[in-house]
């Protein structure tokens, strides 16, 4: 029985618990004089829930543990030579184990202790399965008839049952956090092993990233120095903010100030387009069309323009947070108060006026904060600088050349490979965590600049 | 609801007639102006004359168009989509409403304080100078200089604020604040400026130095003021406009408006039946 | 004392109007200016749709359309020589008898596809018997084990005759619709003279056509044969991870969204989640990635390359978004139809669940469309999880290897036949784009449908 198969029979016995506490509820009614506490249903949810969720929270402990049980057992017959595998040749032993267990062919002969090991898998399965589905089963049954027996009129079944309503709405929101810790811990412990290797000095200060081979001779796994990888972000982010900032503000003010209607239904939707492109398509978009255009561009004024470079990832990038700018920037833009459009506009100020002098001042920290947030996405931006952006770690100012970023980094250092015991690879980590710290750190003041931002006008 | 004690407003407006007769120039005609807010109008046909120098009253209950009227007297209702005016209104004979008139010099000739105070986030100084330097008024620092500080006194601001005109203007009390408009508005020396209930966001203390203020300013500017208060509209004006759902009901001697109405329903709403 | 500190003789009002006049002409310049400035920004953003969507688009369209052979197939006996396939015999191990069909089907891939490919050629044209050897050069190499593929799964086949429709080989394909400059000299030309003639004659007759390509969408990815690569395997990634998605970020975002909204207490714990969510919304897409590698696949040593996993990650990052859109659906019901349901002596939860939430339902289902929306044009996290890795086979459960639609996009641009693998890739953004553009379409349609002003 599969654990499909499974969760469908605990489903409808779940049903049948709702019915048979829905009945027995009404039965215990009509016996007594007073009021039931809960109406029926409350009664037959209860009794469900009494049924479904120990069973379930067995299911999924279970099901998480069990293969690693079954491995540690199946791995202690094996001769002791197999003691010291890596990870990837467990999984294919395992595999294999399994294959021969089912009597489904291998390629080769199984060596005897395979074979033994293969049959106490079988047997483990075999054993686990209907365990689980004994303790299943009793546990289901068990909480259906004690959660029946106990309906009383006095039973507050409502509030139980609401109870449980919220723990569960309680345990999702607590998803969220999990997902931090996880992150936080899963970049922390890795990037931990990596500077085991490295010195954080060599890594944080470092002016090259030359990871394969060791050409200055003071590690032997090669130069990890951050700086280089830090500073294609930084002018890749520039070069984007350049493009975005004005072009996003003046879409925004001129949406929100002088656009006629019919424009602004038009275009609004138009240039939010752009928000809703995946990154993968800037990135084609980037290197079949906008890099070429540059490099021909270039031919023609006498520049060497390579078509990966800064500039085009920039500029592709800059194009993709065009919408982001703007609609953050509109919001903000429509925060300020009539009443100082009115006064500057009443004192003769014409409109442009109005926007530079007043209104784009009065905006300042909330376009500020706004800016940040455009900022922090452009840094964390992967794909656009995978393609175009030309991958060349070296530190340079020119922002025709190809450069390198810190998430290309990460890509290319963990693609394909899952081998995380070497330096090469859980360098990924202590960048990933690099990259979580800046763009956290930049969203944390953005979000606080906006705030105050709001407060300010509210 | 408000009571106006004839008594008191007779005395007052013998007291304040002697001080300042209004001219007889006619400053600002409206003839037969409608507004129109897409397919509402707002305002059904005035006819009314603003006297050079003098301070006029607009009262009437809410929605009745005493507000929208103001603003059309300097094109402000130009920034509200959809809104359209027919019929003329002229600013010394001018047709404000003729397209080859540039708003903006519209505007510096009749200016506007609002009902919520509404400094710049900006600096005191900045505030005042914020006209002046828009327009070109002043060559150097030291004409701007004087343009602020003669603006702040005239609005009874200047002692109050002197020494910290570099401090932002939103940190003034909210009757201070009122002021710096006021002084804000008369910095570019317009010759009317209209008031759109400048005192109905401020406590007692702060609306009588308001009020002692619009007293002062009556000497050399034309005041249009629009009002919920009818005895502030006693207190400050020569004359008085009852407004009455886009109609202007009656106009006269803010004595006669408030002692012998002409119509019933200036009447009804001077003696509190609504409002 | 009005005017004291002007100067006086001139009447100082005429002075400063004057003053204002001067300074007209070069304020409205100004003015002009600035808005002539807003309108260019507006328009440069128009553009850039614009010129996004018509490259894309006019490089992608062709793809859409190959060059495919229509052929009487003979499966000749006497190439393909070769018994019944092996039943299964009842005292037979299950293990002898895979090896057994596993030997049946090695013999039937090492059979002389080409030469039955030929055979099929030249029945047509006999003439072209003494070009026999050039005409397999025709054919996309899949176009073999298409025809495999048909004996496999019916082997009476053998002996018997169909019409096949094949692929042409995607040189041909670029010489007969004219993608290439047909003048250049034979150096520079991929195909012999001989094939493009060849080519050209069963093009004038008909046999060779440029047809809809039907197999972009029913084959999965080949690495060699840029021809016969399609995006069926992606399409089932992706839709695996959506499912993912939908099963597991809208239902826990929704919850934890209505517990937020609704439920929570004022206290530090909350403002301590509410605060996390605001900043996981804006951590980037590729540090997910690295949480699934350490912790999904080392950790939990979840496979490679699955959509399971997949859609786990995406999941996790899509949580925000989930919450905060369904989030402000819930702050969109005005608070007196809770005051109203409270006030009857609904509980909390009552309320909440028969009254705020059917009518948040079309915000909720909206921001659910953006979270899977977000979730299928997602690529970088996927990269790090092995989903990049080359899968030819279609995958039918979200355990299996596979891939996805923006990443194969990403493979077939990095292809070594890249000249080959553009159009194809620029097809694929089509169809990914399409997908998006429905998805968001059906959100616009659905907050068109149930918008509502309170």
């Amino acid at each position: 029985m599969d654990n499909m198969t499974l969760i469908v029979l605990l489903l409808i016995l779940m049903g049948v618990a709702y019915q048979l506490g829905l009945t027995r509820s009404r039965a215990v009614a009509s016996n007594t004089t007073g009021r039931m506490n809960s109406r029926p249903g409350y009664y037959g949810w209860l009794v469900a829930l009494w049924c479904g969720l120990p069973a379930l929270l067995v299911f999924v402990l279970w099901t998480l543990l069990e293969p690693a049980v079954i491995r540690s057992v199946v791995f202690s017959q094996l001769p002791p030579e197999m003691s010291n595998l890596s990870s990837q040749q467990v999984g294919n032993l395992m595999q294999r184990l399994g294959d021969i267990a089912s009597g489904y062919g291998v390629s080769g002969e199984p060596a005897p202790y395979e074979v033994a090991a293969a049959e106490t898998l079988a047997r483990l399965r075999g054993i686990g399965e209907l365990a689980k589905i004994a303790v299943m089963a009793s546990l289901a049954l068990g909480g259906l008839f004690i959660a029946r027996g106990r309906i009383r009129p006095q039973l507050r079944a409502r509030n139980h049952v609401e109870k449980v309503v919220n723990v569960g709405l309680l345990l999702c929101s607590g998803v969220a956090i999990l997902t931090t810790v996880g992150i936080v811990f899963s970049m922390f412990g890795e990037a931990m092993r990596f500077f085991s290797f490295v010195n954080p000095l060599d890594f944080f200060f470092g002016l090259n990233w030359n990871p394969r081979f060791s050409s200055t001779g003071h590690s032997s796994y090669g130069d990890f120095g951050l700086l280089p990888l830090l500073w294609g972000t930084l002018m890749i982010s520039i070069i984007a903010l350049l493009v975005a900032v004005p072009v996003g503000l003046m879409t925004a003010i001129y949406m929100s100030e002088y656009a006629p209607s019919w424009l602004r239904s038009f275009a609004k939707p138009v240039i939010e387009v752009l928000a809703g492109i995946p990154t993968i398509v800037y990135g084609v978009f980037a290197l079949m069309v906008v890099g070429p255009f540059f490099s021909s561009v270039g031919d023609l004024v006498g520049i060497q323009i390579r078509s990966t470079s800064a500039l085009t990832a920039g500029f592709v990038m800059g194009v993709m947070i065009i919408p982001f700018v703007s609609s953050l920037s509109d919001d903000i833009i429509s925060q300020v108060p009539q009443s100082l459009r009115d006064g500057s506009l009443g004192m003769g100020a014409t409109k442009s006026e109005t926007i530079r002098q007043v209104v784009l001042p009065a905006a300042l920290p909330g376009i500020v904060g706004a800016f940040l947030l455009a900022a922090s996405r452009a840094i964390g931006e992967t794909m656009i600088v995978v393609l175009a952006a030309g991958n060349s770690p070296v530190l340079h100012a020119n922002p025709f050349e190809a450069v390198s970023t810190v998430t290309v980094t990460i890509v290319n250092q963990l693609t394909g490979d899952t081998d995380f015991a070497s330096p090469q690879s859980l360098v990924a980590f202590a960048l990933g965590l690099t990259l979580f710290v800046i763009t956290l750190g930049l969203n944390v003041v953005a979000l606080y600049i906006v705030r105050k931002y709001r407060e300010q006008y509210d | 609801m408000k009571m106006v004690d004839p008594e008191v407003m007779v005395q007052h407006r013998d007291d304040r007639q002697s001080q300042s007769p209004a001219s007889q120039t006619v400053k600002i005609s409206a003839r037969d102006v409608k507004i129109y807010y897409g397919d509402t109008q707002a305002i059904k046909g005035i006819d009314l004359d603003i006297m050079e120098n003098e301070v006029i009253s607009f009262i009437g209950p809410s929605g009745c168009g005493k507000s929208t009227f103001l603003r059309a007297l300097n094109r402000m209702n130009d920034t509200i989509e959809g809104s359209r005016l027919e019929g003329t209104v002229t600013l010394d004979g001018e047709d404000i409403y003729d397209p080859s008139l540039d708003v903006v010099l519209l505007r510096a000739k009749v200016g506007m304080v609002f009902q919520k105070p509404n400094p710049f986030p900006k600096s005191i100084y900045d505030n005042i100078a914020y006209g002046p330097r828009l327009h070109g008024l002043a060559k150097r620092k030291y004409d701007l200089d004087e343009i602020v500080e003669t603006s702040l006194r005239k609005a009874g601001l200047w002692e109050e604020v002197k020494d910290r005109l570099d401090k932002p203007g939103t940190g003034l009390s909210g009757g201070q604040q009122q002021r710096l408009c006021i002084a804000r508005a008369i910095a570019v020396s317009p010759e009317v400026i209209l008031m759109d209930e400048p005192c109905s966001a401020l406590d007692p203390i702060a609306t009588a130095k308001i009020e002692e203020l619009i007293d002062e300013l009556t000497e050399s500017y034309t005041i249009v003021i629009v009002t919920h208060s009818m005895q502030q509209a006693a207190r400050v004006s020569h004359r008085t406009a009852y407004f009455h759902l886009g109609e202007l009901v009656e106009v006269n001697d803010t004595e006669t408006v408030f002692t012998k109405p002409e119509n019933e329903l200036t009447e009804a709403y001077i003696t509190g039946r609504f409002g | 004392m009005a005017n004291s500190t002007m100067e006086s003789g001139v009447d100082p009002r005429a002075r400063i109007q004057s003053q204002v006049e001067q300074s007209l002409r070069r304020r409205h310049a100004r003015e002009k200016r600035f808005r002539r400035f807003g309108l260019t920004a507006v328009m440069l953003g128009l553009a850039f749709v614009a010129v996004l969507f018509v490259s894309i688009f006019s490089r992608g369209l062709p793809a859409f359309w190959q060059s495919t052979l229509t052929l009487d197939v003979r499966f000749d006996p006497a190439v393909l020589d070769m018994g019944p396939p092996p039943q299964q015999k009842p005292e037979e191990s299950p293990r002898d008898f895979q090896q057994r069909l596993n030997a049946w089907n090695f013999q039937l891939t090492m059979a002389s596809w080409n030469t039955i490919l030929e055979d099929a050629l030249i029945a047509e044209k006999p003439a072209l018997e003494e070009h026999r050897r050039q005409l397999r050069k025709l054919f996309t190499s899949g176009a073999k084990y298409r025809l495999r593929d048909l004996v496999a799964e019916d082997p009476s086949l053998i002996g018997r005759s169909r019409e096949v429709t094949l692929l042409a080989d995607a040189e041909v394909d670029v010489w007969i619709r004219g993608n290439i400059d047909r003048s250049l000299p034979d150096a520079r030309l991929q195909l012999s003279p001989e094939v493009r003639r060849i080519a050209d004659e069963l093009h004038e007759d008909g046999l060779l056509d440029v047809t809809f390509s039907t197999t972009l969408f029913t084959n999965s990815d080949s690495r060699s044969s840029p021809a016969s690569a399609g995006l069926a395997g992606a399409f089932m990634g992706s839709l695996f991870m959506m499912l993912v998605v939908i099963v597991l970020a809208v239902p826990v975002g929704v919850a934890s969204a209505i517990y937020l909204e609704e439920f929570a207490p004022k206290n530090r714990l909350v403002d301590l989640i509410e605060v996390n969510i605001n900043n996981l919304a804006a951590v980037p897409s590729i540090v997910f990635g690295l949480l699934g590698a350490s912790i999904f696949i080392n950790w939990f040593r979840l496979p490679l390359s699955a959509p399971l996993v997949g859609g786990l990650v995406l999941s996790l990052m899509t949580l925000p978004t989930v919450i905060i859109t369904t989030r402000s659906a819930l702050k969109a019901v005005p608070p007196s139809i809770r005051q109203a349901a409270l006030a009857l002596g609904a509980s909390r939860v009552q309320t909440v669940f028969q009254q705020v939430l059917p009518l948040a339902i079309p915000g909720i289902l909206t921001g659910a469309i953006i979270g899977v929306a977000q979730a299928l044009g997602e690529t970088a996290p996927l990269l790090l999880i092995g989903m990049n890795a080359f899968v030819a086979n279609i995958p039918t459960t979200p355990f299996e290897q596979s891939t996805a639609l923006p990443v194969q996009i990403y493979l077939w641009q990095g292809n070594e036949m890249r000249n080959f693998f553009e159009a194809r890739t620029s097809a694929a953004i089509i169809v990914l784009l399409l997908m998006m553009i429905t998805l968001n379409a059906f959100a616009i349609w659905l907050r068109k449908k149930f918008e509502r002003r309170w």
